[in-house]
């Protein structure tokens, strides 16, 4: 932190508020517009798998990927029911 | 071959109709046989801030649709030798503008012009992806403000996926950075994204930055582009930017705030 960031922060600094709601919604909407196309598809198929064994609703599986500069995650999230 | 630049932004009202008469003045002035084109179809504004409104007789929509010829609607300005102005339908749809008639229009227009300037509806629907289309370069005109920054990241994105060149896989529209009605004063209260704050979050290069001033609205007031108020600090600011477009490098002003010295700044905490 800058010397002047020091007395900026002291403040009611709502700027920097707003910079980091950015960062994240951004980061978040370009994730979602890089995401491939097949995914919708592939989400389906998956919950069907996941049928087969459990009962789950359709917003229990989250599929999502993250990409990174050196590669990119497919990140699947399944809740399953209590018991 | 004429450069086809777009000045865009998503959110409305950020100053791209300012910023289109601004640049396209510049460019025209500096020599560059220059041509802009309102994309506004609906909402005509350009002809305003040109002052050219009583001179309007055929517009875009008329030359896409084959009854008037790009000569009949073209409107020269009256201050700039190579200026050129298209003006858009007041009366028609959005939808008149078909991707064919646009590339009719603009092939036509790329054989006398340097510089072809789209002045983009507001929006990231039909009549923004039209003015983007062609596009080689962009400006993406941003305000320091949470919404207009996150708007500037979606164009980014349409820019990325649907212009030409990205269909085309041909590469990728030149991007620019217009930050404009910024405050330096509320920047350093901690009430303004500052110039910093934006460039990181949109991660492209900055063209320039066009403080808020009083001047715009004066300056529009009499249909006169800001570029021409030449001793303003907006003007000098679209000067400068007109000068990075064209490949100059010129320091970045009007980033700082100016009355107060660095020190009573910081101790009366202004
Ligand atoms: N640097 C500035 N300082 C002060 N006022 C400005 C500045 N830039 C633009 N404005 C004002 O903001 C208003 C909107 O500007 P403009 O019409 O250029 O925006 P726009 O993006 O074209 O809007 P729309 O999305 O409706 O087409 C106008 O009143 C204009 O005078
Ligand atoms: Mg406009």
């Amino acid at each position: 932190m800058s010397f002047l960031d020091y007395f900026r922060s002291k403040k009611n600094n709502t700027a920097s508020v707003a910079k980091e709601r950015l960062q994240i919604i951004v980061a978040h909407e370009r994730g979602q517009r890089d995401m491939p196309d097949y995914l919708p598809q592939l989400q389906q198929e998956l919950l069907d798998v996941i049928r087969k064994y459990v009962q789950i609703s359709d917003d229990m599986v989250q599929v999502d990927v993250d990409r990174n500069e050196s590669c990119s995650v497919l990140e699947l999230n399944v809740t399953l029911p209590e018991k | 071959m004429a450069r086809i630049i777009v000045v865009t932004s998503g959110k409305g009202g950020v100053g791209k109709t300012t910023t289109s008469a601004s640049i396209s003045t510049g460019l025209a002035k500096r020599g560059h046989k220059t041509v802009v084109i309102d994309f506004d179809v609906g909402l005509r504004n350009l002809d305003l801030i040109m002052n050219c409104e009583r001179r309007v007789v055929y517009d875009f929509v008329n030359v896409i649709q084959g009854e008037a010829s790009l000569n009949q609607a073209l409107i020269k300005d009256k201050r700039v030798e190579t200026l050129y102005i298209l003006p858009a339908s007041q009366t028609r749809e959005k939808e008149a503008l078909t991707r064919e008639g646009v590339e009719k229009v603009i092939n036509e227009l790329s054989q006398t012009f340097d510089y072809i300037v789209c002045d983009s509806p507001a929006g990231i629907e039909h009549g923004a992806q039209m003015a983007l289309y062609y596009a080689d370069e962009a400006i993406v005109v941003t305000n320091p403000e949470v919404s207009s920054v996150r708007d500037s990241d979606r164009i980014l994105g349409i820019l990325q996926s649907k212009s030409r060149r990205a269909e085309m896989g041909q590469d990728p529209v030149k991007e620019h950075l217009l930050l404009t009605r910024y405050n330096p004063d509320r920047v350093d209260r901690g009430e303004m994204l500052s110039v910093k704050d934006v460039e990181e979050i949109l991660a492209i290069p900055l063209l320039g930055v066009i403080p808020e001033s009083q001047v715009v609205l004066n300056a529009s007031n009499q249909g006169l582009p800001v570029i021409l108020e030449e001793n303003s600090d907006a003007g000098q600011a679209y000067d400068d930017a007109v000068a990075r477009l064209l490949g100059e490098d010129r320091e970045h002003r009007f980033m700082t705030a100016q009355k107060k010295g660095f020190f009573s700044r910081m101790f009366k905490g202004g």
